[in-house]
């Protein structure tokens, strides 16, 4: 018995608009591929990632399909699999912006507007040419009485994110969704206007009946529509249900080195309905 | 004991380095420093320097649970000693670059992007600076992207930076007051004339220069029987290239 209305993956997919700020988990969070596979479907176009703080095979296949005007990330990169060569081409051929960034900022750009404050101060990162090329940071003084005179310390602005999509092993039936202590995917969904999910499984229970669950849920208030998606981040891994498939990657890493090969992988795996409950 | 592997002697000429270290963090595609360090805390059990060690990419060692800020919220209250950082380009004054080559932004060479370097680099006390290929074009005179400078002056918060960098073909110290590199031990596959044709930058030499310490039989053995069944967990690739071919 489910108490709120599932949506599907194509539901999902269409909320995803043109030019939206989109916001990315990292390969180890919950990468949402089924989704992905139908914004590329949809010919969805002027995207905008923000990873928080990396971007794996979903990131590289969204720029690669011509989705993606502009990437703020910490890195791209299919890890043991390599460089992520759609992505590596769009830079190389100033297809795409990128806001090159560290992942402790993209953190912080996101914790500013949980706290609803217009920016949020960082150590490190001065010095960099990271920082050279952000108009949008800034340095000063330490305003707050200070060991050393004369202190600089970089301050990052709010970032509020139109939309996030990630996948995650369950929902219980009131739309509590786990995700274990992935907190960054609680961070993610803090700061953005619209969240959605798609689950491994929706389970008979409340989290909120077990602390210990309760202390891994994403509470519903924060997700506005939930689909089920077997397999819904293959061929990247989600922690207890599956491992990354090593097969796929690697055919992956070396379709992606051209757009032609690139071009005819996608064709191939949009046609192949990887996913069920689309 | 069959052939000891160079990356053996490099995990154990790392794992030399974590002699008084509390807590070492591993990130991301590191396995050869994430072998050294569970060597390290292996070595050090059942004795009164008990060895934390965090690796992002398990789940089992990964002691974190507040998300993926957490590394960072912990290395900047000083409650990580170590911490491993590489780079498409070092350069002489420990600047490293993990960017790309040519002009930013259209690089000629894009490579991932910079990670956590940009804060690490400033609040951990010892980041070691691992890069296997040593040449030309990873040892540079001046980086063409700076991910993280390797100082920073007074009025910069930090405690922490570069004190070691390691290759295939060397280790080296730094001196954050003279801005430069000292060469401490070599592999002894190589003159220490070739170590200089392929450094990019200039570097000085310790006047009692040293080679790489082979590993003894019992750490090896330690490495082969405890060590790399873990790793085969969270860096199979790496593992099965080396211990299970």
């Amino acid at each position: 018995m489910v108490n709120f209305k599932q949506i599907t993956v194509k539901d999902i997919a269409k909320e995803v608009k043109d030019n939206c700020l989109l916001g990315i988990p990292a390969d180890y969070s919950g990468v949402p591929m089924s989704v992905t596979t139908e914004i590329i479907k949809n010919n969805t176009k002027g995207l905008r990632l923000y990873c928080l703080p990396l971007t794996t095979i979903q990131g590289d296949m969204l720029i690669g399909a011509g989705c993606v005007n502009e990437i703020e990330t910490a890195a791209v990169t299919l890890g043991e699999y390599g460089q992520a060569p759609r992505f590596q081409d769009a830079i190389e051929n100033s297809k795409i912006k990128i806001k090159d960034s560290t992942c402790p900022a993209l953190h912080a750009q996101l914790q500013a507007t949980e706290k609803s404050v217009p920016f949020m101060p960082l150590r490190g990162i001065l010095g960099s040419d990271l920082y050279k090329n952000r108009n949008d940071w800034s340095v000063i003084n330490n305003p707050i009485s200070s060991k050393t005179n004369d202190e600089k310390i970089v301050i990052l602005p709010a970032v509020q994110l139109d939309i996030l999509i990630f996948h995650a092993s369950k929902a219980d039936v009131n739309g509590n969704v786990q995700i274990g202590r992935r907190r960054e995917l609680a961070t993610l969904a803090h700061a953005s206007k619209k969240v959605y999910v798609t689950v491994e499984e929706i389970v008979d229970e409340d989290f909120f009946d077990c602390e210990l669950k309760a202390a891994a849920t994403l509470p519903s208030l924060y997700v506005d529509g939930i689909s089920l998606s077997k397999n819904g981040a293959w061929p990247c891994g989600l922690t207890d249900y599956y491992e990354i498939d090593s097969n796929e990657m690697s055919k992956y890493a070396k379709s992606a080195k051209y757009q032609e090969t690139f071009d005819e992988y996608m064709r191939n795996f949009i046609s192949q309905n990887y996913y069920s409950n689309i | 004991m069959s052939e000891i592997f160079q990356s053996e002697i490099i995990i154990s000429e790392i794992t030399n380095l974590l002699k008084n270290d509390k807590h070492v963090a591993i990130g991301a595609a590191s396995p050869i420093p994430g072998s050294a360090a569970l060597l390290a805390q292996e070595e050090r059990k059942n004795t009164n320097s008990k060895l934390q060690v965090t690796i992002l990419h398990s789940q089992k060692f990964n002691n974190f649970t507040d998300g993926s800020r957490e590394l960072f919220d912990a290395s900047a209250q000083g409650r990580i000693d170590t911490f491993f950082l590489g780079g498409v380009q070092i350069d002489g004054e420990a600047n490293i670059n993990l960017v790309g080559t040519g002009t930013y932004p259209k690089l000629n060479k894009r490579f991932s992007g910079s990670f956590g370097s940009a804060l690490m680099y400033f609040v951990v006390p010892k980041i070691i600076l691992f890069r296997e290929e040593h040449t030309p074009r990873t040892l540079v005179k001046k980086v063409d992207f700076i991910s993280a400078p390797g100082t920073s002056p007074s009025n910069v918060f930090r405690p922490g930076g570069p004190k070691y960098l390691i290759t295939n073909k060397a280790l080296f110290s730094f001196n954050k007051k003279d801005k430069n590199f000292k060469i401490e031990k070599i592999n002894p596959d190589f003159t220490l004339d070739e170590v200089i044709k392929s450094t990019g930058f200039e570097f000085k030499t310790n006047k009692n220069l040293k080679f790489f310490t082979m590993p003894s039989k019992k750490r090896i053995d330690i490495l082969r029987d405890l060590i790399a069944p873990k790793v085969l967990n969270f860096y199979p690739q790496f593992a099965k290239k080396i211990w299970f071919n």
